[in-house]
């Protein structure tokens, strides 16, 4: 702590603004919606699209009639694949996770074939939007249905192709394996010990489908006027998209500006360059119109990408005591019809996180990516690391059932001692700091963990209808992406770094710069209350500018919890820089030897004297050049690139109590508690929010979301009537504490927070309705836990049913109810 | 989400808004609050030519006292009904249902005729009025004419207004002094209900002189469980009588089977509910 103390404050000693729960500069206009979302901005001479999409998951277009489209009121063109191949470009991947992925080209529209139910076909581009979605109406097209890939474990066995032409559906194997890679022993070898002598746990576990379902729904305008073109788009990853439209459109990377203006949230939905994207960007070319497209909310449900859906078969194997002796990994991980932005690479992120906080002498990681004919899918909110943490924080507990003793107790026989850190785990990430003990203590403490447990006893020997249930999960997780040369190693298309400016104004005002692109989190408070600190400057006079790429050149955006480990370190730096080209000016002002200065409170003094002078006078003498010493440009303005040298480690127990009501099957959310390690915590108030919301995502994929197809490749899940996102109404108050080792890799001492929530507390809730069906022989239930699952746990034994077959609501009778007996209308 | 080209016109008068449904024909709908209809149109499930708003038709609005029976316009909002003191008084059971029907927005916005001439089978409404032998005034060209609760619903969706014809009120006999509980089962709370149960028990002493239980999302319509109601009768208010009544909740019902349950689940819910919604009605 004190270390960190030093540090954080930079070289101011004055009031802290790191630490302090400023409010959000944002959220005004963010709650209010006056603001700059992308469907707000309104263009002279405006053209409107609506798309025309596949209602089939997979079919051969035989035939796209226009014609009564294109003559339909104020319709200005209607576009379809065939007609555009030549210049619509592609979308890209680019993370080929191996060198032979197979991997299907992906056109904006589709040209002769579509792939998932939900894919564009045809273009309708008109005066008004109501006129396009009118003309959409009359576009006819004609198709061949084929055979779908649906099921991801079939679709693995290639028995239908999701594209004929590849000869596959296996997309990618991805292997990491701690012999080869001489982080660890052979995992075969441990297993086949812990077989005769100790403890194998084999278990399969299903990460369902899931949809990010961001507040706002997609939107992209294009104005193609001007000597840029300019894309508005409700994108996490401006910066990515500008160099994307580029590299596979042929216009120059210079001939194209990028906003992100207001982004009403991402949760890695909006980590992607889409066709939407696309296709806007092409009829505004075509037109030379602005033109605008938003997706509706079914739309976004379809065609938006999807997350997680993996298979994930799991071998733990152990001695007799309980010690973790190995730890292998067989994924099926379902890529939906097209190999997406980073969409292969999102289980490869978890690859290193499955050990967890554990000491495994031997990890095998295995990965098949597997192509079918549903939506893509991409990131979505913790990307690969939160399938990873469900599966070992699942199996600890399997293991302490296995053994009769305390999941915590488990856990703690097996995890890294805070004494142990910085430590290198088996899949070769060095861990820099972290206090599993402390963490877990502090969440007991406030859980209350020995009183719910005498509880949780009492309602057993009763046999309470009511049953108990308590969930632990002790996580944590890789954030902060990334460094560049593991990127590089890992065949990732780009870098890890992060950039930052400093301007400082004439008037002492300072002007801050970020390549990061926030989308609801808060960078414009934190980055001011970082600078105010750093710069001795008030909050309120720093203004944080983002997500323009003709203000924020350079700059690798905003997923990953990367944003303050990775920016905020970019920022300090440039920060300090600023500090450095005012030093020699205030030593030539104050006529004293720059060795004699002292920067303190946003001022330079003189040792030993009261003499001194202030950043914003510094700022003006820069302005004015009028006094400079000889040799330095009059500037302070400074910025910088920062590349990190680690990922980060923040991490968590959490501890989760559910009450069961066994008649139904329904469940009660009875107390949340979540202590969580995030390093130095900037903005608290902030912090919090992350948490919570995580948690709410992290809960929803344990008991409610799931993206639910029928068997001929319907997305069934396609309204909020069905796709249960849960609201503030379904949640309880959470009990939050904190555990504070800061982070050793950056100079503030942060880790990330955007994820964490929602990686550690999917399985704190699945394990704690687990727990309370222990006494009922029940030993898993599949997410999302649903009460007829839970129910069917209980009474039959079931509970692990795959959704499918109730996709399609229906009645068991054609007939109204029986009117004769017992219930009639 | 822009729905197709429709006329629209607001009339201010019940016999208005009759002839603009004769002239508009089966291609004509009625908006009574727009909580199920804009969603229809806005996703063009639906395109009628010509959308006939009731929302300025003041008659249409309020409660009133009709000595043993109250009556309910159809173009009061499920929070003017939730307030309204006549229904607190004799109505319980409304109360019980429309406090956990949807959300605020809804509850502002949807009207009582409205849900129940939607006729939606989850629809929170249904079970009650179908409990509490409510009867309904159907308006026409040809005059107004009253059908019982019993008859009222048809199918899915589907009641005996036809075309051309209103839903004007709904008169609901009085229910003073019962009891009433309205348990319904969701995942989360905006859910329309997996199943839900209506119950108003009349007791005397520890004794179950009457009971009126309704059933939600158990068929294509509400259903009324009239054999739990007979067995209930003169029970007392114990968990064990009133579980061996339940037990009959699920007979004659035809569930349906979607993500949220089977029917064999729903029936299941169903009994339990049944049993939690009398015993919370008879104060037990």
């Amino acid at each position: 702590m004190t270390v960190t103390d030093e540090v954080s404050t930079g070289s101011t000693g004055g009031p802290r603004e790191v630490g302090s729960a400023r409010r959000r500069k944002e959220d005004q206009r963010l709650i209010t919606g006056r603001t700059k979302w992308t469907d707000n901005i309104q263009l002279p001479g405006m053209l409107h699209i609506a798309m025309v999409r596949s209602p089939f998951a997979h079919a051969r277009i035989t035939h796209i009639d226009t014609s009564a489209a294109k003559s339909a009121p104020n319709v200005v063109t209607v576009l379809t694949g065939q007609e555009v191949s030549e210049e619509q470009g592609v979308l890209a991947n680019a993370w080929p996770i191996t060198p032979d992925q197979v991997a299907p080209v992906h056109p904006p529209i589709a040209v002769d074939r579509v792939t998932f139910a939900g894919e564009v076909v045809a273009v309708v581009v008109a005066r008004s939007a109501a006129e396009a979605r009118d003309a959409a109406e009359l576009v006819d097209v004609d198709y061949d249905e084929l055979p779908a890939a649906l099921d991801l474990k079939e679709a693995a066995e290639d028995k239908v192709l999701a594209h004929p032409d590849l000869g596959t559906n296996k997309s990618a194997l991805w292997v990491f394996d701690s012999a080869e890679a001489g982080t660890g022993g052979a995992v075969d070898e441990a297993i086949d010990k812990a077989r005769t002598d100790g403890i194998v746990l084999e278990r399969e576990y299903r990460q369902q489908r899931l949809i990010p379902a961001f507040m706002e729904p997609r939107s992209v305008v294009v104005d193609p006027t001007g000597e840029q073109i300019t894309m508005w788009s409700a994108t996490q990853i401006p910066h990515i998209l500008r160099y994307l439209l580029a590299a596979t459109t042929g216009v120059s990377e210079s001939k194209i500006r990028v906003i992100a203006p207001d982004v009403g949230g991402g949760f890695g939905g909006k980590l992607q360059s889409t066709p939407e994207e696309w296709i806007t960007f092409l009829a505004a070319r075509r037109t030379g119109r602005p033109v605008k497209y938003t997706e509706t909310r079914s739309e976004s449900l379809m065609a938006a990408h999807h997350g997680r859906d993996q298979w994930q078969r799991l071998t733990l194997a152990a001695t007799k005591d309980g010690t973790v002796t190995g730890l292998k990994v067989d994924l099926l991980a379902d890529l939906g019809s097209y190999v997406s932005l980073v969409g292969g690479g999102v289980p490869v992120l978890g690859a290193f996180m499955f050990n967890a906080i554990y000491k495994f002498p031997a990890y095998q990681f295995k990965v098949q990516t597997v192509l079918t004919n549903k939506a893509w899918t991409d990131a979505y909110r913790g990307a690969g690391r939160p399938e990873a943490t469900f599966a070992i924080e699942r199996l600890m507990d399997e293991l302490a059932h296995e053994l009769g003793v305390d999941p915590l107790e488990i856990r703690e026989k097996n995890w890294i001692k805070h004494e142990e850190f910085p430590f290198t785990t088996v899949a070769g990430l060095e861990y820099d700091t972290g206090n599993y003990e402390q963490a877990t203590a502090e969440a007991k403490r406030i859980f209350g963990y020995d009183e719910l447990r005498a509880e949780q006893q009492r309602r057993r020997e009763a046999n309470d209808p009511v049953q108990l249930g308590i969930g632990v999960s002790t996580f944590t997780e890789m954030c902060g992406l990334a460094p560049s040369r593991v990127l590089g190693q890992l065949s990732y298309g780009a870098g890890g770094w992060e950039h930052a400016s400093v301007r400082m104004l004439p008037t002492g005002k300072v002007e801050v710069i970020t390549g990061a692109s926030a989308h609801g989190q808060g960078h414009e408070t934190a980055w001011s209350q970082i600078v105010a600190d750093r710069l001795g400057v008030a909050f309120e006079d720093v203004e944080v500018l983002h997500g323009d790429t003709q203000i924020s050149h350079k700059g690798l955006d905003t997923y990953g919890s990367r944003s303050l480990v990775v920016g905020g370190e970019a920022l300090v730096k440039a920060a300090d820089k600023v500090i450095e080209k005012a030093r020699p000016i205030a030593a030539h002002l104050l006529e004293a030897s720059v060795d004699d200065l002292e920067f303190k409170d946003g001022s330079f003094g003189v040792r030993g004297t009261d003499k001194g002078i202030a950043m914003a006078d510094l700022a003006a003498a820069a302005f004015t050049g009028h006094n400079l010493p000889d040799g330095v440009e009059p500037t302070l303005d400074s910025d910088a690139t920062y590349d990190p040298v680690n990922f980060s480690y923040p991490h968590g127990t959490h501890l989760c109590a559910v009450e069961i009501d066994t008649e139904t099957g329904g469940l009660t959310m009875r107390k949340y508690t979540a202590v969580d390690d995030v390093g130095t915590i900037v903005n608290p108030l902030i912090v919090e929010g992350q948490l919570h919301g995580g948690l709410v995502q992290g809960i929803a994929q344990a008991l409610f979301e799931e993206a639910v197809y029928d068997d001929s490749g319907t997305l069934v899940s396609a309204s909020f009537v069905d796709y249960l996102v849960p609201t503030a109404a379904d949640t309880i108050s959470f009990d939050l504490g904190t555990s504070v080792t800061p982070s050793t890799t950056n100079s503030l001492g942060t880790k990330g927070v955007g994820e964490a929530g929602t990686i550690a507390s999917t399985p704190a809730v699945v394990n704690a309705v687990v727990d309370a069906l222990r006494p009922f022989g029940v030993s898993d239930v599949r997410m999302p836990c649903t009460p007829e699952r839970i129910w069917k746990a209980i009474h039959t034994g079931g509970g692990t049913e795959p959704t499918e077959k109730d996709a399609m609501p229906h009645f068991d009778e054609n007939d109204v109810a029986d009117r004769t007996d017992g219930a009639s209308a | 989400m822009i729905p197709a080209q429709f006329e629209y016109v607001a009339p201010t008068t019940v016999e208005d808004a009759l002839a603009a449904l004769a002239e508009g024909g089966e291609d004509a709908k009625v908006l009574a609050g727009g909580q199920s209809l804009l969603p229809v149109l806005r996703m063009r499930l639906n395109a009628p030519s010509l959308v006939v708003d009731l929302g300025r038709i003041e008659s249409l609005r309020g409660v009133r006292d009709d000595g043993d029976a109250i009556v309910i316009g159809a173009m009061t909002t499920h929070s003017e009904v939730f307030h309204d003191p006549l229904v607190n008084e004799h109505a319980t059971l409304l109360v019980k249902a429309i406090e956990q029907l949807a959300d605020p927005q809804v509850r502002h916005r949807g009207t009582f005729g409205g849900a129940l001439a939607h006729a939606d089978p989850a629809g929170d409404l249904g079970a009650p009025v179908l409990a509490m032998g409510a009867t309904f005034t159907i308006a026409g060209a040809g005059g107004s004419r009253t059908v019982a609760a019993d008859d009222f619903f048809q199918g899915l969706l589907t009641t005996v207004i036809e075309d051309g014809e209103l839903l004007t009120e709904v008169r609901v006999p009085k229910f003073t002094g019962w009891g009433a509980h309205y348990e319904k089962f969701v995942r989360v709370h905006h859910q329309w209900p997996i199943v839900a149960v209506a119950a108003a028990v009349r007791t005397e002493g520890g004794t179950i002189a009457e009971a009126r239980v309704g059933l939600t999302n158990m068929g294509l319509t509400p259903l009324r469980a009239r054999s739990v109601e007979a067995a209930l009768a003169g029970q007392p208010a114990t968990d064990e009588a009133v579980r061996a009544a339940a037990a009959s909740a699920t007979e004659g019902t035809h569930p349906p089977s979607d993500l949220n349950g089977d029917a064999d689940y729903r029936r299941h819910v169903a009994t339990v509910l049944t049993r939690r919604a009398v015993l919370a009605a008879a104060g037990a």
